[in-house]
């Protein structure tokens, strides 16, 4: 969690001061409160895979002896490291699509606007409102037709099209911060368009397209609904791998638990390794 | 080195005219500044000179080519931003050599013609410096040495200084007119504050609403300004208004009556008025003087004393007039003052607010600030 209203200016009273204070305090309880019950259950979750199949579904406690048999099970049922990387490959394969054909678009509408940009800035975010279930089938006979089905460039496909709105809304808000001025001078300093992009805007926007590209690569990463409808075996990812536990064998909450865990963990160690970047980007235009 | 003309040039944004058909002539090596309060257009002008904006209508020419249809790098150009506009990830160095970097000059090349352009600005020691490291001036510098790298025909400068606190602006005041004088080259200068024009300029181009509303040296301004826009813009403090009633018009000058019942003849031309015109008489605050004789009175509201200098706000009907006196003027607030003006001093607008050519050409109205050199001197460095 980040501090809130660490930076405020330096109050004029003492009564100013003490309710700057309480104001303060009351914030950070409120924060604390929401990330614990936003974190509990995957708290829970982790606690559960170190427990045993009876001790999982008995009442439950804080106390209790930690095993490693779920991670064992789970390890010998089937190959993690395949569903690990088909999961590497489509978040990061999606991602890097999405910013290319992102980049484009986003300096267009910065740079060039148009009376219809911010309405196609709408209408794109708009698109993910609908739920993904009413394309599901169409899009599942044209992925059978072109054997596309159960296919890591199919599952890329489908997620670059699906981060796309939100890259783009995203990059655009970052390079509509650039100051004007850098890339005029660039412009009057002989840089092409191309020059321009890769000499002054990507460095310069580089925090804010990292920060989009993880979101990217974290939304497709815990996305479940294409990956479970569009692959069996070849392509699927981690989420495919998590399901697995659940169906077959009825609810076996221990090992379904490790297993999630082992799913979630990369990217959430990710997750935490960028925090800074990512809450940095997130709320870039908002500090500035 | 090299010339600009502007032909009717016109730039609409929609359906507003920004600029409302500008004819204009650049000599080469001249220093010429736009002037203009905010919202003139002066910036979009100069954008549209740079490349920056597209001109709707008229053409722009260098040296006799149109080059409407030339892109910014390539129409010879350089400009300076008033943000500075340099790339933060970059040195020195690195800003410097942008231009020759993206057009494959080799890199011991690129080398020797920053350090020549960081020598004559001082930039040496911070070559390898980031532009966050530096402070506004050193920026400002920097700036202006990725112009000096481009070798550009005209340089272009949009309001540079206008980041910069008092005491550096007249630094780098004196810094550019230096750097005018030695680069030998043309330059266009935008800025609202005319005291930069003053200073500066070979010719003021003062700009109001999208039209050019005099150009001339500014000695020309100062001394004979076409209309009472650019009266009341060229001069610090500002030029004072006062309405009077015309009572004859002689060969030698235009007879008025004064506010408080004096006559004055003002030297100017005014055989097209009519009998009953309203006039307009404006006399810069330097202009007027305390005499106990004068023509005018009023009550004094506001005093300032500079030391060498002291300004009287002097309340008259309606008005409030400022009159520049000597520092030691032993007034104070609420005194009644008397005052006049040399009327070869003063001018006449009539009722469109044009004024009334003046009879008298002020013998330093052609002078610009290359004149103030002696004959034959090398460009000397200003103190």
């Amino acid at each position: 969690m980040t501090t809130l209203g660490s930076k405020t200016a330096a109050p004029r009273s003492v009564t100013g001061w003490r309710s700057a204070q309480a104001k303060r305090a009351i914030i950070t309880v409120l924060g604390w409160s929401v990330a614990l019950v936003i974190f509990f259950p995957i708290f829970w979750m982790i606690l559960t895979g170190f427990k045993t199949e009876t001790a999982a579904i008995a009442d439950p406690t804080l106390i209790f002896s930690p095993t490693l048999e779920s991670y064992q099970a789970v390890h010998e049922r089937s190959g993690y490291a395949r569903f690990a990387l088909n999961s590497v490959a489509v978040a990061f394969g999606s991602t890097f699509f999405a910013l290319l054909i992102a980049i484009p678009c986003a300096y267009a509408m910065a740079f060039l606007p148009t009376k219809r940009t911010k309405g196609t800035l709408l209408w794109m975010l708009s698109t993910k409102m609908l739920p993904s279930v009413g394309v599901l089938v169409p899009i599942y006979l044209i992925f059978r037709d072109v054997g596309l089905l159960d296919t890591r460039t199919g599952l890329i496909i489908v997620y670059t099209l699906m981060n796309l709105p939100i890259v783009v809304w995203m990059l655009y808000t970052f390079f509509k911060d650039m100051p004007k001025d850098i890339l005029e001078a660039g412009r009057m300093d002989g840089a092409s368009t191309l020059q321009e992009v890769f000499f002054l805007l990507l460095p310069l926007t580089l925090p804010g397209i990292a920060s989009t590209g993880l979101l990217s690569v974290i939304l497709s990463w815990n996305e479940a609904f294409w990956s479970l409808n569009l692959t069996t075996s070849n392509a699927a990812p981690l989420t495919a791998y998590i399901a697995s536990f659940s169906s077959p064998e009825g609810l076996f909450w221990a090992k379904l638990s490790a297993a999630s865990t082992m799913a979630i963990a990369p990217i959430l160690i990710l997750g935490w390794m960028t925090q800074k970047q990512m809450v940095r980007g997130l709320t870039f235009g908002a500090v500035k | 080195m090299a010339t600009l003309q502007l032909h009717n040039i016109t730039k609409r944004f929609g359906d507003t005219e920004v600029i409302k058909g500008i004819d204009l002539e650049v000599n080469d090596r001249e220093f010429v500044v736009f002037v203009g309060p905010s919202g003139c257009g002066k910036s979009t002008l100069m954008r549209m000179i740079a490349g920056l904006e597209s001109a709707t209508d008229g053409d722009i020419l260098i040296d006799g080519q149109r080059i409407n249809d030339v892109g910014p790098a390539d129409r010879g150009l350089a400009m300076v931003f008033q943000s500075y506009a340099l790339y933060p990830h970059m040195t020195v160095e690195g800003n410097m050599g942008f231009s020759m970097r993206l057009a494959g000059v080799p890199k011991e090349e690129r080398r020797a013609k920053v350090l020549e352009a960081a020598k004559i600005l001082q930039l040496e020691p911070l070559l390898d410096r980031k532009p966050k490291a530096l402070s506004g001036g050193q920026r400002q510098r920097v700036a202006i040495g990725r112009a000096i790298v481009r070798n550009p025909s005209i340089f272009l400068f949009d309001e540079p200084l206008s980041n910069l606190d008092a005491a550096l602006r007249v630094q780098m005041r004196i810094e550019l007119a230096r750097l005018h004088d030695e680069l030998d080259a043309t330059m266009i200068y935008v800025t609202h504050d005319q005291i930069e024009a003053m200073t500066m300029a070979d010719k003021i181009v003062v700009l109001h609403d999208g039209v050019v509303e005099q150009v001339g040296s500014p000695m020309a301004l100062y001394h004979h300004p076409c209309n009472r826009f650019v009266a009341g813009f060229i001069g610090s403090p500002k030029m004072n208004f006062l309405p009077v009633t015309l009572t004859g018009v002689t060969p030698g000058g235009v007879a008025i009556r004064l506010p408080g019942g004096g006559e004055r003849s003002v030297p100017v031309d005014g055989q097209h008025l009519a009998s009953n015109a309203a006039l307009e008489l404006g006399v810069r605050p330097e202009h007027l003087l305390l005499d106990e004789q004068g023509p005018l009175s009023g009550q004094i509201k506001v005093l300032e004393r500079l030391g060498g200098q002291t300004s009287l706000y002097v309340q008259m009907d309606d008005e409030l007039i400022t009159i520049m006196a000597d520092g030691d003027v032993a007034y104070r607030v609420n005194d009644t003052v008397r005052f006049g003006f040399a009327p070869e001093r003063a001018h006449l607008f009539d009722a469109g607010g044009l004024a009334l050519t003046s009879l008298q050409q002020h013998p330093l109205a052609g002078l610009t600030r290359h004149d103030n050199r002696a004959p034959g001197s090398p460009a000397e460095e200003p103190a």
